[in-house]
């Protein structure tokens, strides 16, 4: 089989009919990976004899008990580098972690480990996860597939270029306010967040730890649904893990969306959107009406204070979290005769702008005097945001609307912090709620993929994967690669 | 209103952060810009709404107060700048 841009569902086939192994698609993940690694920059660091070890155990797995093997035995699959994998690097993309080799493994990944997936390497991404282009990274940008002088979105800007190359059928990142999403639009695949507890933080290095969840990237909607039943679930090492059982999304993806009833927010489908974006959106609204859906529209009023809000939220949480970067017992230390100065060169040195520039929002909006009318309000607000959905799904059973405003733009075009941020306008109130949230590919405008997000109520993540496979099965956007795949 | 110099001094020396005097000016310019649009909560109707921390619906997640495993005192050190082999070892913290 030709595997550059094969899905993990035709990989795990091949390896049942024993058409291939394990290692043979690891070396072709090696290849795809050194042939176009040198212009995209997805990668951090490769985590080759781990991979090796991999290799051997799913090979052991799939001679024991091939039907008992999971889905993604035997899958190259890519980390972000913000998922601790003990004894690896695990730089959160800052000079500050630059050496930092975590003494443990975080539980998604121990679950991908132990369920025989390969892991080819660490993703790229922006500095401690916060950006919208992965132009924040102290290791250099990420190209995007279709266009390597254009961003791929960010945070997960590097294990979305993992996956829209064909280097690899599945990556995982983290979503704080779109960086799963965003990116997943921008480069044309699928990206999932799942539900807030879902999966376990446990071993993820924190942005904002109210807001933060893990997900995947895939090239198709069921390959994503069985990257996010490999991590979800209940851990005790994650105080706000869900405990609830996990709905199964996969066999949610046969059940199409007949009688289904979807919400077209009209504050999504505003101002601020590219015309290629709103066509492409509305054309996909078609088809899932064609399909049997009800069209609604609906109205998310407090929309436009999502920005706002979240721009107190995360950054107040991220300052705490933060503040653990004190050179003293991980990371890098400068060193200076007082210990005040050791920590105001260690960690001035250390974080790149956007940290910085995050960790003063926050510090400012936490502090004496302004606590009541920043974090407080942020927090009310944000209740108001939550509720408001919750009224609409008390109509309807998921929302439809674009994932990001515009299509991938060029590098170094978009220098002010705020007309960056407003890149997650679409994808931010899905955060501040906590709520299941997909990007799937529906078109190109000027050439560049559109995503396609469908939101659905808290706990419902199956009901978001029966959507998008009905909109999947129903057009042919996701056999659309990235011109670099093909061309050898 | 925006940010004096001084503000932006005592917000960078609250989180410990060494900034030179050109990126204390740069940040602080950029944060009035966003704390600008941030001024649009200002708008939203918020009495009687409380306050929303955090969204998963969970209260008091507790376990049984027993010893479990946890990381050794070698490995807890692999990754500091400076030990003694078994402590972590810091400046002196009063002059």
């Amino acid at each position: 089989m030709s595997c550059a841009g094969a899905t993990a569902a035709e990989m795990a086939a091949s390896l049942r009919a024993g058409q291939t192994t394990p290692r043979q698609l690891l070396d072709h993940a090696r290849a795809q990976l050194s042939r176009l690694d040198g212009r995209l920059n997805a990668f951090l660091a490769h985590t080759d004899d781990l991979a090796d070890r991999q290799c051997e155990r799913a090979a052991g797995m799939l001679a024991d008990d091939p039907a008992g093997a999971g889905p993604l035995c035997g899958i190259p699959i890519a980390l972000k580098d913000v998922l601790c994998l003990a004894g690896y690097p695990t730089t959160a993309g800052s000079r500050i972690l630059e050496d930092f080799r975590p003494p443990y493994t975080a539980t998604a990944v121990q679950r991908l480990l132990d369920a025989g997936a390969v892991p080819v390497g660490k993703t790229n991404c922006d500095e401690f996860a916060m950006g919208s282009s992965t132009e924040n990274s102290a290791f250099g940008a990420v190209g995007n597939p279709w266009d390597v002088e254009r961003v791929p979105g960010g945070s997960s800007g590097g294990s979305a270029a993992a996956v829209a190359s064909g280097m690899v059928p599945i990556s995982y990142g983290t979503d704080t306010g779109g960086s799963i999403r965003q990116p997943a639009a921008l480069t044309g695949v699928v990206g999932f967040k799942p539900t807030y507890g879902r999966v376990s933080r446990y071993g993820l290095i924190a942005f904002a730890s109210s807001l933060d969840q893990i997900g995947p990237f895939a090239q198709t909607v069921e390959d994503a649904a069985v990257a996010y039943v490999a991590v979800a679930g209940h851990d005790p090492r994650d105080s706000t893990s869900v405990p609830d059982p996990v709905d199964d999304p996969v066999s949610a993806l046969q059940l199409g969306v007949d009688g289904i009833r979807l919400g077209i927010p009209r504050e999504y489908m505003g101002a601020g959107l590219e015309p290629g974006v709103r066509d492409r959106v509305s054309e996909a609204i078609a088809v899932l009406e064609g399909l049997g859906a009800s069209i609604e529209e609906v109205s998310l009023p407090s929309t436009d204070l999502g920005l706002s809000t979240y721009y107190i939220i995360a950054p107040a949480e991220c300052s705490s979290n933060l503040a653990r970067y004190d050179g003293v017992r991980f990371g890098r230390r400068v060193e200076r005769p007082s210990l005040t100065e050791t920590l105001l060169r260690t960690r001035g040195e250390g974080f790149g702008p956007e940290v910085e520039r995050r960790v003063m929002l926050g510090t400012y909006a936490l502090s004496s005097g302004y606590y009541d009318a920043y974090y407080r309000r942020a927090q009310k607000v944000r209740t108001l945001i939550a509720r408001e959905f919750d009224s609409v799904f008390e109509r309807v059973d998921a929302l439809v609307c674009p994932t990001s405003p515009k299509v991938a733009f060029t590098m170094g075009t978009i220098q002010d912090p705020l007309e960056m941020y407003l890149n997650d306008a679409l994808t931010i109130p899905v955060n501040l709620a906590g709520l299941p949230g997909i990007s799937l590919p529906c078109g190109l405008s000027r050439e560049l993929p559109v995503g396609l997000q469908v939101i659905a109520p808290r706990l419902r993540d199956a009901r978001v994967f029966q959507v998008a496979r009905a909109y999947e099965q129903a057009t042919q956007w996701h056999a659309l690669r990235a011109p670099m795949v093909a061309s050898a | 209103m925006p940010l004096s110099p001084d503000d932006v001094a005592h917000v960078a020396m609250l989180a410990r952060l060494g900034l030179s005097e050109e990126e204390r000016h740069r940040i602080g310019l950029q944060l009035d810009v966003i704390l600008e649009h941030i001024s649009a909560l200002e708008r939203a109707d918020i009495s009687d709404i409380p306050e929303t921390a955090q969204v998963g619906n969970l209260v008091n997640v507790w376990r049984d107060d027993e010893p479990a495993p946890s990381l050794s005192q070698q490995e807890a050190l692999v990754n500091a700048p400076d030990t003694d082999g078994e402590y972590f070892k810091v400046g002196a913290i009063q002059e």
